[in-house]
């Protein structure tokens, strides 16, 4: 049906004329493209070649510990094992698939023709890439002049004087500060331009309170991102200057300070995560209404506590010290301020099940990774709060509690959520739908796994297992959940393995999805499937947050009802 | 099998020879500070030697207390949104065979009541959650060091613990033995100063109290307070290298009549066995003098453990083998294969050499 509405103007329908091409022309086609669309779809497709690499990683550390004292590992394997996943999942692999889809909707969300700065866009690809194959050249690099590790095994936080010359020989660690430094400066450049995309790029009736949440949350994500990788960047300069040219600013034994290693990455890191889960809660608040057949509750309250969202976020980064030693008052202060985060979040929470309640449910697989997410980021928020309360974090921190806390968010939470955008986005990026049956057969297997691995990994924290330890002793009775732990991993990687097939798979063969294969409501379901390089044929205009629902309900338009804009005033 | 015997034989408390009286009497409370008594199917899952949730110690009893509200607030928050949510999905799904399938549902945009309802209340819970958590913050960051304290130096080193007693000039390394407070009235806590020879640590004995880090240039400060005498199990919780899976800390809390035995005893010089001087003397022409301890000898080494009363401790390498002579003659002639990556060399010396030094030592009770 939605095929059908007329959209004068905006799509142009002269079939595109198909030339035969060499492969070379494609590849470099692709390689020098600054179009928005393949240069999301190339940050993709990086992203998951890296999520193989850091989920093998991983697999071998699960059957390092699936048994107490396994020989299976030597430690240095393990070590480098762990600081290797860590760095992978986080900066080679969630935020740029983030900020990759990012670079592929928002521009058509706002009815664009393409991002503010094209050769920008294509340059934070290319460095982002860079970096990461930086990093991983140092399986290579070998051992520098004092033996030691070319692969980092310092952690993927890297704490400081560990990271000195006198504690880790070799290069790892400088493998792992320029290859991040690098990449940080990609993220650094996407960010611009969202931002200014966003700002600068809208079209004609869209003002900011008519954007898409999608989009509202990818620009507070991008300004988060410009505030929060400087921090990070200018420890790694310290770091790199302390190894290589005298600088005593994190060794201890000269005056320096080991404890401020941890508050610059902390003041990054915790922002760091709700620039993670920020495009998450993006994609939840476009598949959601669309599965529910209702607009989401709270438009305003849902972009105000965004944005409440980001900035506390800067407040409460010593949640991840509460050991490290501050004062009472100290602790106190990041307990109130981590507390405080929550009530937004909450409201969230709030929000989508008010958008769900009442509706029309429709079980697509993209609703059910979001429902399965909103199950989990409720838990993973609770966790939170348990580790928020600073005595319990006494107990809790650098315990299999936190690993299986941040899983939890980052997996259950965020991945669900990308996960959803993959089966709803693929026919816009394809032109094909992916198979609903494997979908399915995707989601139980990854609920199943997950919950085998991440439920039962909080009760060896609970037992007083700490993290990153290659090998434990029999006795503690850790041994039997790091098996069912173990277990779950591998039944989680099986279903990654059924999402890759399904998207190789539909790529070639998937039913034909046309422009609005699900009915809905944003900028992006009115061009074709895929869009032209162009997006737009011309400029749209729009009246509402739901345009395309105007289009399809002229009897009861969403500028007549919309809440927080000035329709609200014109409808009465 | 017999769980906890299996369990303390496995933490190397069973069958030791040369032992000094008082550790063989700790053996029956010991297995009864590891873990409830008899093994059931509940007790191999869900307990361990350093559980959180077993505390046996002030911080960590206050800690238990404020973690268990915690886990009844996040948990009816938990039970009330995920009923909710459960129920929604099920009663709203669309449903094909009806009527009005094709029609969209009514659009509700947002409603400003029930959006205060729910800042307000969670505000409430937070308010109250907050002024707990503050509560105990402060009793325990700020409790008063009573007179009667006992104050132990932690140093933390690459992968082993140091551990000294300024008021007794005792110095040992990995074990840690604490008088037990088991009066209400007279409370014995034992104040720790931590500190470091090298990188971050962290000391952690979740029954005893929770984790506190090990930064350099500052010393930060914990306080245990035993309540029962048996052995507490912890380990470092801070990446600290290669080996930071094996920097194991064991507590003993003792009765104060043998915890003041026990410190006489690790005042005195080395014990000057004349059987052994020829293994003496191996060890005093060896380099292994420069890393090691052992008071009243030329061995004056800060590098490695105190060997001075070697043979009073349970194990050898912070945890990694019991301390048995055979185990001591296979450490050093290749500490690597047990804990690869520590920074003991291996020395290089013949059969006969070993196991001179090892008579030698294992007479240092």
């Amino acid at each position: 049906m939605a095929d059908l509405i007329p959209l004068s103007g905006i799509v142009d329908l002269t079939p595109d004329e198909k030339q035969p091409r060499l492969w070379l022309q494609v590849m470099h086609d692709w390689i020098v493209t600054v179009d928005h669309k393949k240069i999301g779809l190339m940050y993709i497709a990086a992203s998951l070649m890296f999520f193989a690499v850091g989920g093998i990683e991983v697999l071998l550390m699960r059957i390092q510990l699936a048994k107490p004292e396994s020989k299976f590992l030597s430690p240095e394997q393990y070590n480098q094992l762990f600081t290797l996943h860590g760095t992978t999942m986080i900066f080679f692999v969630a935020m740029p698939i983030l900020f990759g889809f990012g670079n592929y909707l928002v521009p058509l969300m706002i009815g664009a023709r393409d991002m503010a700065f094209p050769r920008l866009n294509a340059y934070s690809f290319w460095i982002y890439l860079f970096g990461a194959s930086l990093l991983y050249y140092s399986i290579l690099g070998g051992k520098g002049v004092f033996g030691g590790s070319g692969i980092p095994d310092v952690g993927w936080f890297a704490y400081a004087p560990l990271t000195e010359n006198g504690f880790s020989q070799g290069n790892g660690s400088d493998y792992w500060a320029l290859g991040i430094f690098i990449t940080g400066i990609g993220t650094i450049g996407t960010a611009l331009n969202i931002t200014a995309t966003t700002i600068c790029m809208r079209c004609k009736g869209m003002k900011l309170s008519r954007m898409p949440l999608y989009v509202w949350l990818m620009l507070v994500t991008s300004v988060m991102a410009l505030a929060a990788i400087p921090p990070l960047s200018a420890a790694q300069i310290m770091l790199v200057l302390d190894r290589h040219l005298g600088a005593h600013f994190f060794d201890t034994q000269a005056g320096g300070s080991a404890v401020i290693w941890a508050h610059f990455f902390w003041i990054f890191g915790h922002p760091e995560v709700y620039i993670l889960v920020m495009p998450a809660f993006a994609f939840a608040n476009e598949i959601i209404p669309v599965f529910s057949r209702k607009a989401i509750f709270g438009y305003p309250a849902m972009v105000a506590a965004s944005v409440g969202i980001a900035f506390i976020s800067f407040t409460v980064w010593a949640h991840h010290m509460f050991t490290v030693g501050m004062s009472a008052v100290a602790n106190t202060a990041f307990v109130l301020s981590t507390m405080v985060i929550a009530v937004p979040t909450g409201i969230k929470i709030f929000n989508w099940l008010a958008t769900i309640w009442g509706g029309k449910v429709r079980f697509t697989v993209p609703m059910l990774f979001c429902i399965g997410f909103l199950f989990q980021f409720t838990i993973a928020g609770l966790t939170g709060i348990m580790l928020g309360v600073a005595p319990f974090n006494w107990q809790l921190h650098n315990s299999y509690f936190v690993v299986a806390h941040f899983h939890y968010v980052i997996l259950g939470g965020i991945f669900f959520c990308l996960f959803g955008a993959f089966y709803y986005w693929f026919p816009k990026m394809t032109g094909r739908m992916m198979d609903e049956t494997l979908g399915k057969w995707h989601f139980w297997m990854f609920v199943l796994g997950f919950h085998l691995t991440f439920d039962f990994m909080h009760i060896p924290g609970l037992l007083g297992m700490p993290r990153e330890i290659y090998t434990y002793e029999p006795g503690h009775h850790w041994a039997i959940w790091n098996m069912i732990v173990t277990i779950g991993a591998f039944v989680q990687a099986i279903a990654v393995l059924i999402f890759v097939f399904n998207l190789v798979r539909s790529h070639f063969k998937g039913k034909l999805a046309g422009n609005d294969p699900w009915d809905a409501w944003t900028l992006e379901w009115a061009t074709t499937s895929p869009p032209p390089s162009y997006n737009f044929a011309s400029e749209p205009t729009v009246r509402s947050r739901r345009p395309l629902w105007d289009l399809k309900h002229p009897e009861e338009p969403d500028w007549e009802y919309e809440l927080g804009t000035e329709n609200e005033m014109a409808a009465k | 099998m017999n769980g906890w015997a299996e369990t303390a034989g496995v933490f190397g408390l069973s069958g030791q020879i040369g032992q000094p009286p008082h550790i063989h009497a700790l053996s029956p409370i010991l297995g009864e500070a590891l873990h409830a008594p008899g093994s059931s199917l509940f007790d191999r899952l869900f307990t361990s030697p350093n559980s959180i949730f077993s505390p046996q110690s002030l911080p960590a009893h206050e800690i238990f207390r404020l973690s268990m509200f915690t886990l009844i607030v996040t948990g009816a928050i938990f039970v009330t949104v995920s009923s909710l949510l459960l129920y929604a999905i099920i009663r709203f799904r669309q449903r094909p065979g009806e009527a009005d399938a094709d029609r969209e549902p009514p659009q509700i945009y947002g409603s400003n009541q029930i959006e205060l309802a729910w800042t307000v209340i969670p505000i409430l819970i937070i308010v109250v959650l907050f002024l707990s958590t503050v509560r105990v913050i402060f009793g325990i960051q700020q409790a008063p060091e009573p007179k009667q304290a006992l104050n132990v130096q932690v140093i933390g080193h690459r992968f082993w613990w140091e551990f000294r007693y300024p008021k007794y000039g005792v110095v040992t390394a990995n074990e840690l033995h604490v008088p037990v407070s088991n009066d209400p009235k007279h409370p014995l806590p034992t104040y720790l100063k931590l500190t470091t020879a090298d990188v971050d640590h962290s000391f952690w004995v979740p029954r005893l109290a929770g984790k506190t880090d090990i930064f350099g240039g500052q010393v930060n400060s914990t306080w245990i307070q035993p309540e029962a005498t048996g052995l507490y199990l912890g380990q470092c919780a801070q990446f600290c290298g290669v080996e930071h899976a094996r920097m194991l800390i064991r507590v003993y809390a003792q009765t104060p009549a043998d915890f003041q035995s026990w410190i006489a005893n690790q005042q005195k010089t080395a014990v000057e066995d004349p059987n052994v001087a020829e293994g003496q003397a191996v060890f005093e022409h060896n380099a292994c003098i420069n890393c090691h301890s052992i008071a009243g000898t030329m061995a004056n080494g800060r590098f490695g453990p105190d060997l001075t009363h070697l043979m009073s401790r349970d194990t050898i390498g912070a945890g990694t083998l019991p301390n048995t002579r055979a185990n001591l003659e296979k450490w050093i002639k290749d500490p690597d294969a047990y804990k690869p990556g520590c920074l003991m060399p291996a020395m290089k010396l013949s059969d006969q050499d070993v196991s001179q030094i090892v008579s030698y030592l294992v007479t240092l009770h």
